[in-house]
């Protein structure tokens, strides 16, 4: 088994959770309504635990501590889509953020309890289920808000114009991809990004929401090969503050 | 000698840090324990609920504990994915004790989540199941949020996972 190959497809995963968590963070005490706060509060806490168990296989694999790995590392050394490191906006965009990447985080994870690596197997069937609720959560409020007030349809179209390019980067494949397909760990980026097609359009059918055309869209590529938006790194900056203070201290 | 039979019992008493009347082998997260055979070496096999639970740890230290309470020096308590938690794993006294608590039980079921299971929860004080789904997401990561119809009162569900 290729360990470089291994080990990118789990910085790539754990990444995209970490940073995602702590942008889905920035929502607590400001979601526009309750059960919203809470909602992305709790999946933010749902993420950072996933990227825990990918950062924990990473260090069984000779990785550092996770802490060391989530907090010490600069932006050009993080795997993740540049989609989940966008800052949040106003509400409507991170939702369709949520939407976009979590219905690609669940057929990723579901590709994963299938891998001939056993530790991802093992974590990708725990975590499935975890997700799944991320997921009915993203369709539920699409379905609703999509297909309610002019000003709601509006907003979300646009964030969904903003926000595809970007989607479409989380499918970039790493250098290793038929390496992975081969060896059977992952079923690669490609069949992955079929199949999240299809899900999101029988959402997006039961909305007013328009899904472009992906055939005029340019992919924004980059952030698995450690290129990313000037955003990362004051979000990494501010994740790490404590940890660069007093690596020691308990929080 | 020390058996496991004996080491179950201890493990009885740690709690579920946030529903304090569950104990850790009626949730399902001690998925294991071997004692060696000299009646020396405990092992004690657990596993998380959710992936970020933040209770995990200090429910671990507490298992700790409580072996080093009842005179165990040798042990080693071990968190893993090795065999991974669903909510089926609540047991009967479990269920029980969470709906006494006021906490709706997970259902049992084919671990194929749809709206379905989640929209028409048992409220856990009237048993009815006029009730719906508020949001999947709760004062903890375990729990769901519903409003049952009859007694017109929230309630919180152990979410199904």
């Amino acid at each position: 088994m290729n360990t470089e190959a291994l080990k990118d497809l789990l910085y790539k995963i754990a990444d995209d959770q970490l940073i995602l968590g702590h942008r889905n963070s920035e929502w607590t005490g400001f979601g526009p309504m309750l059960e919203e706060d809470i909602a992305f509060s709790s999946m933010a806490q749902d993420k950072l635990g996933h990227s825990l168990a990918f950062y924990k296989i990473l260090h069984e694999l000779g990785e550092a501590e996770p802490d060391t790995v989530a907090f010490t590392r600069n932006a050009n050394q993080f795997h993740n889509c540049q989609l989940v490191e966008l800052p949040i906006g106003e509400y409507d965009f991170s939702l369709i953020r949520h939407f976009l990447f979590d219905n690609a985080e669940i057929l990723r994870f579901d590709m994963l309890t299938r891998s001939s690596y056993e530790p991802i197997a093992k974590v990708a069937t725990k975590l499935k289920g975890e997700v799944k609720y991320h997921v009915l959560h993203a369709n539920t409020m699409i379905k609703q808000l999509g297909s309610s007030t002019d000003e709601a349809i509006e907003r979300l179209q646009n964030s969904l114009n903003e926000a595809l390019p970007y989607a479409l980067g989380i499918f970039e494949k790493s250098k290793f991809d038929n390496e992975l397909i081969a060896e059977g760990i992952f079923e690669g980026e490609e069949k992955l990004q079929t199949q999240w097609l299809e899900n999101i359009k029988k959402v997006l059918s039961q909305t007013h929401l328009e899904l472009p055309d992906l055939n005029t869209i340019t992919p924004k590529f980059g952030g698995r090969y450690g290129e990313h938006t000037e955003h990362l790194q004051p979000l990494l900056d501010e994740m790490a503050e404590v940890f660069s203070i007093d690596p020691t201290a308990e929080w | 000698m020390l058996t496991k039979e004996q080491v179950l019992t201890w493990l009885e008493e740690v709690k579920d840090p946030e529903i304090p009347v569950l104990s850790l082998i009626d949730l399902g997260v001690i998925t294991d324990v071997t004692v060696a055979e000299n009646g020396e070496k405990v092992k004690v096999e657990m596993t998380p609920t959710f992936a970020g639970c933040p209770a995990m740890d200090y429910m671990k230290r507490n298992v700790e504990e409580v072996l080093a309470k009842y005179g165990v020096q040798d042990f080693e308590v071990r968190m893993s994915f090795d065999k991974p938690w669903d909510s089926n794993k609540v047991t009967a006294k479990g269920r029980e004790a969470l709906k006494k608590f006021g906490l709706a039980p997970p259902p049992e079921y084919n671990l194929i989540l749809d709206l379905d299971i989640l929209e028409h929860v048992k409220c856990p004080y009237c048993d009815s199941d006029n009730t719906e789904l508020r949001t999947p997401f709760g004062p903890t990561l375990c729990r769901s949020m519903h409003y049952c119809n009859n007694c017109r009162q929230m309630f919180e569900q152990f979410k199904p996972v």
